[in-house]
């Protein structure tokens, strides 16, 4: 049924037609309102036979979330930002345990400096964490991939972050098709466990392994991320059928015939970048889209078989490995090793800069001409930056940098974008 | 595409009437996007929020930096954000205010402007005398409606019906109603007078 409503809504209900059992959840922004959802949901009895836990902290949600989910029960929590950090320990659990737990990542940004606002930092940040991680392009395709996320999940036994942009599309209102219950229950089967803690049949889970068999067991991980390389396509395929829609899938392109400059990026912004582009075509322009929904596994074979035909790309990321410069420019630079393309990398829109069709448009107009460097942070303020490094230069004592920054800038909060 | 601007103060409903607007939009079978400028939530802070309205998918996800239309819901912002940065020439205006424009000091400013495009209703008057409270988003929708014509008021209302209900969506709708004869009031006078001039 078409309606209109929040992100953070559309993914609460799709979640709690997955029938979880347990949800457990300590509360950060931009990711509340979809656990306070799910909570109203299971109060009022909308979400029939499904435990709400309230936890003392987001290292406590994880970790509920692993016990029950060793019980044999459907586990759902979600987090953001500071909150994924604080709970990284017992997330490589969950996935080291083989404990198919489904998280929303609502993607925010990690301080120091405190920023509230989206990009890509967090579950970045736990790219090697052995989580399967999906991006959401739309709500439509958030509330989508939880329902893809589950199902996944629970055949590979591994846990699945999906990830969408936090506010950009967590507090979103636009148009969602929301599946039936009949659709969902036609889609993903009840949770089968591989292992479970019981009882009436005592195992345990969790034992220490030594050198003898860790690489063995640590390989298995990665042989199952492997599996899902094969099985994410054709779950989209398998969607398709019940739901009508093609969401999901490894990647996507957008006008990518004859394109001899292709755009990579993940989430919300391929949005905008399609719009850019279409511009773009429009002016004689040969630009494309390339869109990875699947960064966890990483799909190298599909990037490489996207780019092959182009003759260069910007990979347009909303993370910075500092000292390095792109985490998915890496990332796609390897899967096209050896095709002899110029490759551009642009950090974009930390901590909620906007990201802007006009910027976007210049961008890729200067990288149509080969005039990028091969790092570029986009929109970025130079003279707040020289005056920084100038006092820094001249002053020993400089004094805190995102203070005398901000100070430097004046009152922003007044400012439209 | 139609993009308004909604400006106003935190505990005004600002984020709130950019939301039902999109439900309006989306009950006439159109695409809505509707989106806060994020961070600045504190009661009494200059706040903003977004509304796109298309006939296709809306992809687009920069904030709304040359608006169609503005909504003011507190004009006391007038000199503190440069509320009116990036609007199209000619576009709309719809100030929560029971002065005029000359009167808040936009004489200059509105000089060249279609009058039927420039409206004032005092929503927050409305609301009180409506619902008992000062809350002026929802009646500035009612107003939107009759000076943009982008929506319907009977849109307005159904999507006032989406979010409240009982006595607080009568109040509300009544708000609404009155606010969009108002505004229809003003702009078909300007017209006139924009016809005999």
């Amino acid at each position: 049924m078409l309606k209109q409503c929040e992100g953070s809504h559309a993914v609460a209900e799709a979640v709690a037609l997955c029938r979880p059992e347990v949800i457990c959840a300590y509360p950060i922004s931009p990711q509340t309102h979809i656990v306070e959802g799910l909570g109203e949901m299971c109060k009022s009895g909308e979400l029939a036979d499904c435990e709400f836990i309230n936890v003392e902290s987001e290292f406590a949600a994880m970790s509920v979330a692993i016990g029950s989910s060793a019980a044999g029960a459907r586990t759902y929590t979600a987090t953001a930002s500071q909150g994924l950090l604080f709970m990284v320990e017992a997330v490589y659990n969950a996935s080291g345990l083989g404990l198919p737990i489904v998280m929303t990542v609502a993607n925010r940004a990690i301080g120091a400096p405190i920023n509230i606002w989206n990009d890509h930092s967090d579950s970045l940040s736990q790219r090697d964490c052995g989580w399967i991680q999906l991006f959401a392009e739309t709500n439509q395709e958030a509330l989508d991939l939880h329902i893809q996320a589950f199902k996944l999940a629970e055949e590979l036994s591994l846990p699945v972050m999906v990830c969408m942009d936090g506010f950009i599309l967590t507090h979103a209102y636009e148009r969602v098709d929301m599946p039936t219950q009949e659709q969902v229950d036609a889609f993903l089967p009840p949770y089968e466990p591989r292992q479970v803690l019981d009882p009436a049949e005592p195992v345990s889970i969790g034992a220490m392994v030594g050198p003898e068999a860790f690489m063995e067991v640590r390989y298995l991980a990665h042989a199952k991320q492997m599996q899902a390389l094969e099985r994410i396509p054709q779950m989209a395929e398998e969607f398709q059928k019940v739901f009508g829609r093609k969401i999901g899938g490894l990647t996507h392109t957008y006008r990518g015939e004859d394109a001899e400059t292709m755009v990579v990026a993940m989430g919300s912004v391929l949005g905008t970048i399609k719009d850019v582009v279409d511009e773009m075509r429009d002016a004689g322009h040969k630009v494309g889209v390339l869109g990875i929904t699947s960064f966890r596994p990483f799909p190298l074979d599909a990037i490489r078989e996207a780019l092959k035909g182009c003759k260069r790309f910007v990979i347009l990321e909303k993370s910075l490995a500092v000292g390095i410069g792109g985490i998915v420019a890496t990332n796609v630079r390897l899967a096209v090793t050896g095709l002899g393309l110029k490759g551009y990398t642009v950090v974009a829109g930390l901590g909620g800069r906007a990201i802007t069709k006009k910027s976007l448009h210049a961008l890729f107009i200067r990288a149509a001409r080969n005039e990028l460097g091969p790092l570029t942070f986009l929109d970025l303020d130079w003279e707040v930056i020289n005056r920084q490094l100038e006092r820094e230069r001249l002053t020993r004592r400089s004094g805190p940098a995102a203070e005398s920054m901000l100070r430097d800038l004046g009152t922003v909060a007044s400012k439209i974008a | 595409m139609f993009q308004v601007r909604i400006h106003g103060r935190g505990g005004q409903g600002v984020v709130t009437a950019a939301e039902m607007l999109s439900i309006a939009a989306f009950e006439e079978g159109r695409h809505a996007q509707a989106f806060p400028s994020f961070g600045s939530e504190r009661m009494g802070a200059p706040v903003v929020a977004f509304c796109r309205i298309a006939n296709r998918e809306i992809r687009l996800r920069e904030p709304i930096m040359e608006p169609d239309a503005l909504i003011i819901q507190d004009p006391t912002l007038l000199h503190q954000v440069d509320v009116f940065a990036g609007l199209k020439k000619g576009g709309y205006i719809l100030i929560n205010t029971n002065k005029s424009f000359e009167e808040l000091g936009l004489g200059d400013f509105i000089r060249d402007w279609p009058h039927e495009r420039l409206c004032t209703v005092a929503a927050t008057d409305l609301s009180k005398k409506h619902v008992g409270r000062p809350m002026p988003n929802v009646p500035l929708l009612g107003g939107f409606a009759a000076i943009a014509g982008v929506i319907k008021l009977e849109s307005v209302i159904m999507a006032i019906n989406s979010r409240f209900s009982g006595k607080v969506a009568a109040g509300n709708i009544a708000g609404a109603t009155e606010a969009y004869d108002i505004v229809r009031a003003e702009t078909e006078e300007a017209r006139k007078e924009a016809a005999h001039a």
